[in-house]
């Protein structure tokens, strides 16, 4: 039987599995370093009490999460209010198709990887506002009306920078990008776009709605924002949702600016991973230290300095490639 | 000109965030202050304020300086206080009748309801012979609202002859 199966079919349903299970244990686990950093920052120690140093309470709060109930309001769009939670989750497998860990170790060569995250990571704001529309709850529906000006305004300045690399390649496969640059830092496209690799960074905290940009859920003001009459897993898959696409971001960010797998002395997956889990890690650092902008301000961040900004670095990257 | 103020502002906006990340980021690489309760505790109470407790003298039968005049009672404006007079013997006048019982200058019973304290310190600064002080019971833990109710006399007694 096995012969007649299609290598390729074969590679893409163990790359389902591994994805679902990488990205479960990815989310508990961030989950914990995000209440631990947040706790250390705060020179407190975070979980402790339950397995070594807390490192069991995001499994514990998980199991609880699952035992809760399934409540949905009564005034509800039933229909989309369940399909916004499944919505936020079902792109990432997605999206880490054409993401390269490893010199062959990837989902799916993609000519066209860039688009295809792009347009994908795109379908997490329409989630936010499926959520938001269907809960039929005023802090919802604010929290999803900031996600569109959000995704709206911080999508123009990331489509720019990341066409910057895409010029200065000359393709939109991430293993081609990845591939032409060095193992030293200094081969890596951030030092020659240091400019696009700030924007970029900027415009992925935004687009995943992480603080300081985090208003489509601002606690302090919309209780939970869009998410507000979740329960149990509906409230869990945003949850997975937003940390998974921190690790999408990052690994974006990674094979285009940081060199992806390429690293000092020995390439390979680790370097990619090391990458990967340091921007997150600076991503909690500055949630934990930067207040929440205001709304005007979001919007005039992105309109006012960040597209003149990433349109000077396109003019750059131009002159750049013409010498 | 407003353009070049207006970059001026941005790099100065920029560098104030870098100096916040430093701040963070110290904090993080700082030891931390949390005592892990049950496994460790803190031991520096002396400054701590507690519930109420008598200021230990060697009296007899009431271990304090209480005159049971009832003042603390008066000033609680939780009302957890209760005091009461202890009664004396019934003594034989001249005239051999017994006569009417004398109340004593100390308290029979002194009961604190600590659930509904809130620590103002009334009673202590008000208490007309010093009775009264904050006791340093940090780690108080129950399973009813009947463990933290107390009978300071009864309390004074045992910490006597826990000392004895």
């Amino acid at each position: 039987m096995i012969p007649t199966i299609p290598a390729e079919l074969l590679r893409l349903l163990i790359f389902t599995v591994a994805i679902l299970a990488f990205v479960s244990l990815n989310a508990l686990i961030l989950v914990w370093l995000e209440r631990k950093l947040a706790g250390h920052f705060q020179v407190r120690p975070g979980p402790f009490e339950v397995g070594p140093h807390g490192l069991l309470q995001t499994l514990c709060d998980g199991l609880k999460l699952m035992g809760k109930q399934l409540v949905a309001p009564a005034a509800a769009d039933k229909r989309l209010f369940w399909l916004a939670p499944i919505l936020a989750f079902a792109p990432v497998f997605l999206c880490f198709l054409p993401i390269p860990f490893g010199p062959t170790l990837l989902g799916m060569e993609f000519e066209i990887g860039v688009v295809l995250i792009l347009a994908f990571t795109g379908l997490s704001v329409l989630a936010t506002i499926l959520a938001g529309w269907g809960s039929n709850n005023k802090f919802s529906l604010l929290g999803a009306s900031r996600a569109v000006s959000q995704a709206v305004a911080y999508e123009v300045p990331l489509l720019i920078t990341v066409l910057g690399i895409v010029m200065y390649s000359g393709s939109l496969n991430f293993s081609e990008i990845v591939a032409m640059q060095g193992s030293w830092p200094w081969q890596w496209n951030i030092m020659l776009q240091p400019l696009g690799f700030f924007i970029f960074f900027i415009c992925s905290l935004a687009e995943c709605n992480r603080a300081p940009f985090d208003l489509p859920e601002a606690e302090s003001e919309l209780t939970a924002g869009f998410h507000t009459e979740y329960s149990s897993m509906g409230f869990g898959l945003f949850f997975f949702a937003e940390y998974t696409n921190m690790v999408i971001v990052s690994s974006v960010g990674t094979a285009l600016f940081l060199g992806g797998w390429h690293g000092p002395f020995v390439d390979g997956w680790w370097w990619f991973a090391a990458k990967v889990y340091f921007l997150i890690f600076v991503m909690m650092w500055m949630r934990w230290t930067f207040p929440r902008v205001r709304f005007d301000q979001l919007l005039n961040l992105s309109w006012k300095w960040l597209i003149p900004l990433a349109l000077i670095n396109i003019f750059y990257v131009a002159v750049l490639v013409k010498i | 000109m407003t353009f070049f103020e207006d970059i001026r502002q941005a790099i100065k906006g920029l560098y104030s965030l870098v100096i916040g990340l430093r701040i963070t980021g110290r904090a993080l690489l700082t030891k931390t202050e949390t005592v892990h309760y049950p496994r460790q505790t803190v031991d520096n109470i002396d400054t701590y304020h507690g519930h109420i407790e008598f200021v230990p003298t060697d009296a007899p039968d009431h271990y304090s300086k209480c005159i049971a005049c009832g003042t603390c009672a008066r000033n609680c404006p939780s009302g957890c206080i209760t005091v009461e007079k202890a009664v004396l013997p019934p003594e034989i006048g001249e005239d051999g009748k017994p006569q009417k019982p004398k109340k004593a200058k100390y308290p029979s019973l002194f009961h604190l309801d600590y659930n509904y304290c809130s620590l103002c310190g009334h009673c202590v600064e008000n208490c007309p012979t010093n009775a009264l002080r904050f006791s340093t019971d940090v780690y108080l833990a129950g399973f009813s609202r009947e463990d933290f109710e107390y009978d300071l006399i009864e309390r004074s007694r045992k910490a006597l002859e826990d000392k004895e």
